[in-house]
């Protein structure tokens, strides 16, 4: 029996978003193309256009579909920096924004931006005053609408305040939060001048059960915005190549369907979430939840279990049947502790001690029931080899 | 799993035994690279992902394990300081000794593990008095010196499947039959955390340069030096003296003086050690009963053994070979062997030369 605790990595694609996506797949014909065939693909191009555009709070020329969070993420960071406002250099980034972010701004520092870094509270969450005393005069901000590791959400509506306030363009990193916080790109703008407040705002396809390969760009009309692929006219010019129409249909879809359930959804993983947390903690005393208890997405459990190598845990669950993560981005010969854990203001050796659990459609009783029956012996098995320290 | 041919073969074989096998990459470097270049380092991401795809031909899990910041500590600072004290460390066995038979073992261990099997070339013999440890079949690819460092009780978790293999060819045929895609993959030889094989250049990046006298062994200065970390006992290239040997003959770096900054030159019959001692040392098994014995004396990887006799207190080992061994330079292990037998090894500490300085 397998136990997969890790939806915020990526949630099974969604039954109708696979039809959608197969049946989209089936036909031929380019969008852009003027014959009859291009024309049935650009209708279902347009049709799910706007169906994302109703769920996602915007117009429908403001979607502009992309290959997933990263492209949209750099196509908006990029896109800003590129197309700032003359005598601008600065941008505003929070300490604990994704590595899609954190690595965009860190390859735009060589072209000259100056990074007006946001510290976090210990949850991670930003602190929206903090953020506001940083923007005046910057070319950009960014921001995380919910962490992706700790699960903290934060004061979207107050940072696209500050940021319409203060006449800096703002991009919102809305790829954990889809489908858990309600999105509504309009709402959320409000009546913020042209090319500044919110103008760009990420999400993607495969954390609500459409297919990976699939994203959006929601991007203000008045938004300034270079491109980053050239090639084409296609999507108002923002994103050149040919555009991926059953791609588009199944986000499309599951855009609708995780927006239909979310409030019966979000109390369910809320629920089961909450058992998960406490559960563990009774049998694992020493482990401490991070990010903020309330105000985080509803499934996700982010701890930290003190003394023991998250790579164990992780092993030892894996054996179990449970896959979880430890949130650390952990490429082959290149190990990285969190970022963010550091940021929460953790030390190195407990940033390589925590767990993301994290729930989603298919989550049952019975995957909370085999992380409780598990977790006490991995614990004391991944400590041990933690505290083997020097011999 | 390291990525090579060895591990790759040496986890098909355990598998095949029937024992329940995961494969373990260790991530050891925080700056390594994306692709490898040639035979030089290893940890680079090619190299865990043609691990990962050994792991799944075999079907058995795989799991990249970070051990750098042990692998920094335990390794990378002790060459550097090794070096700094005058001494030539091997950082692979002190790799063995202290992350892959030790860190790894010990979380292995906790996890619920077994052993630690890899694709070293050495042979392990269960007798009664324990299990002893033997240099493989294939005396060209023996890593039976490098595995000296380990103890009975790492021994006692320890399984190397390849050890008894004719040869290194075998090896790589039976991958190429099993479709492991590592079948010609080049073996690596270089320290791993220099990949571009340039020990000088890497140690001067870490401890700086400062100019220093070469002296002969009279004292009389003969050329000067950018640091003396950058010498090894033995060495007779790029030391560019400016004052010619009085017989014209070259001359070899017989001493390194960290403390003062200083290389000791002299000619070819100075290098010649009459006998070597140590405080640091081990058993690979069991201890040997006697205090004094005859034995094999192995300095280096690929160092021929030298008969030797070896006497054995509570405060240390001190060797006598029976001819004088040419280039030993402080901080070198010393391997004992009695025929294939690994006894066990000790880090040479002191070198007696053969030839007095006025010979």
């Amino acid at each position: 029996m397998q136990h997969y605790l890790d939806h915020a990595a990526t949630t099974p694609l969604r039954p109708e978003a696979r039809g959608a996506w197969l049946a989209a797949s089936e036909t031929v014909g380019n969008a852009s193309s003027t014959h009859g065939a291009g024309q049935d693909a650009r209708r279902l191009l347009e049709e799910s256009r706007e169906r994302a555009a109703a769920v996602l709070g915007c117009d429908p020329i403001e979607v502009v579909f992309t290959s997933g969070g990263t492209e949209s993420i750099n196509l908006a960071v990029q896109g800003l920096w590129h197309a700032r406002a003359a005598g601008t250099d600065a941008i505003v980034m929070p300490d604990a924004e994704h590595h899609a972010t954190v690595d965009t701004v860190e390859a735009l520092l060589a072209d000259g931006a100056i990074l007006r870094p946001v510290p976090v509270r210990p949850t991670a969450a930003i602190d929206a005053s903090a953020f506001a005393a940083r923007l005046p005069g910057a070319a950009l901000a960014t921001a995380l609408i919910a962490n992706n590791e700790t699960g903290t959400i934060n004061d979207a509506p107050a940072l696209a305040s500050a940021a319409a306030a203060a006449r800096v363009p703002l991009h919102l990193d809305a790829v954990s939060a889809l489908g858990h916080v309600p999105l509504s790109f309009r709402g959320l703008r409000g009546d913020a001048p042209d090319a500044a407040g919110l103008v760009a705002m990420s999400v993607a396809g495969h954390k609500i059960g459409a297919p990976v390969g699939v994203g959006a760009l929601v991007t203000a009309r008045t938004a300034r915005l270079a491109a980053m692929l050239r090639g084409g006219a296609q999507q108002r010019g923002l994103r050149a190549g040919t555009q991926d129409v059953a791609g588009a249909a199944a986000f499309a879809v599951a855009l609708e369907l995780a927006e239909a359930e979310r409030e019966a959804e979000n109390s369910r993983l809320q629920t089961m979430r909450d058992r998960l947390i406490d559960g563990i903690r009774q049998r694992v005393p020493q482990a401490e939840l991070l990010g903020d208890p309330r105000e985080r997405l509803p499934g996700n459990a982010h701890l930290l279990f003190p003394g023991a190598v998250g790579e164990s845990l992780l092993f030892l669950l894996d054996m179990a049947g449970i896959a979880v993560s430890t949130g650390s981005a952990c490429q082959a010969g290149v190990a990285e502790p969190s970022h963010v854990v550091m940021a929460m203001g953790r030390s190195e050796q407990d940033a390589r001690s925590v767990l993301r659990f994290s729930l989603g459609r298919t989550s049952s009783d019975d995957d909370i029931d085999a992380v409780l029956a598990a977790i006490a012996d991995a614990y004391s098995r991944a400590s041990g080899s933690g505290s083997a320290e020097r011999s | 799993m390291s990525g090579g041919v060895d591990s790759a073969v040496a986890a098909a074989r355990a598998v095949e035994a029937g024992h329940d096998v995961v494969g373990v990459h260790l991530a050891l470097s925080r700056a390594g690279g994306t692709l490898r270049t040639g035979s030089r380092g290893c940890c680079t991401i090619e190299d865990a992902l043609d691990a990962r795809r050994a792991a799944d031909l075999l079907g058995i899990p795989f799991y990249v394990w970070d051990f750098s910041e042990r692998f920094r500590e335990d390794v990378i600072a002790d060459f550097v300081s090794e070096y700094q004290a005058g001494r030539t460390p091997n950082p692979c066995m002190r790799c063995n000794e202290k992350i892959k038979f030790a860190a790894l073992l010990e979380r292995a261990i906790e996890l619920g593990f077994d052993a630690v099997c890899t694709g070293h070339y050495a042979t392990l013999i269960p007798t009664d008095a324990g299990l002893e440890l033997h240099r493989a079949a294939d005396n060209a690819k023996d890593q039976s010196y490098v595995l000296g460092v380990l103890t009975a009780e790492q021994l006692a978790h320890t399984y190397f499947p390849l050890g008894t293999t004719p040869s290194k060819a075998v090896v790589r045929v039976e991958a190429a039959e099993r479709g492991l895609t590592v079948a010609q993959k080049p073996d690596s030889h270089d320290i791993c955390f220099i990949p571009d094989g340039d020990t000088r250049g890497w140690l001067a990046e870490k401890v700086g340069t400062a100019t220093g006298e070469i002296v002969d062994r009279t004292g009389e200065i003969v050329g000067s030096h950018e640091g003396a970390h950058a010498f090894t006992v033995g060495q007779r290239r790029g030391l560019k003296l400016g004052v010619p040997a009085a017989d014209g003959k070259p001359r070899f770096v017989l001493e390194v003086r960290p403390v003062s900054n200083t290389v000791v030159v002299g000619p070819k019959e100075a290098l010649a050690i009459r006998e070597i001692s140590g405080e640091r040392f081990s058993w690979a098994g069991a201890a040997p009963l006697e205090s004094e014995f005859e034995c094999e004396v192995q300095i280096r990887a690929h160092a021929e053994p030298e008969p030797a006799r070896a006497f054995v207190s509570p405060e240390g080992v001190r060797v006598e070979p029976h001819q004088p061994l040419n280039g030993v330079a402080p901080g070198q292990t010393a391997v004992l062997y009695v025929g294939t037998r690994v006894l066990g090894q000790f880090t040479i500490d002191r070198t007696v030369s053969a030839v007095p300085v006025d010979a």
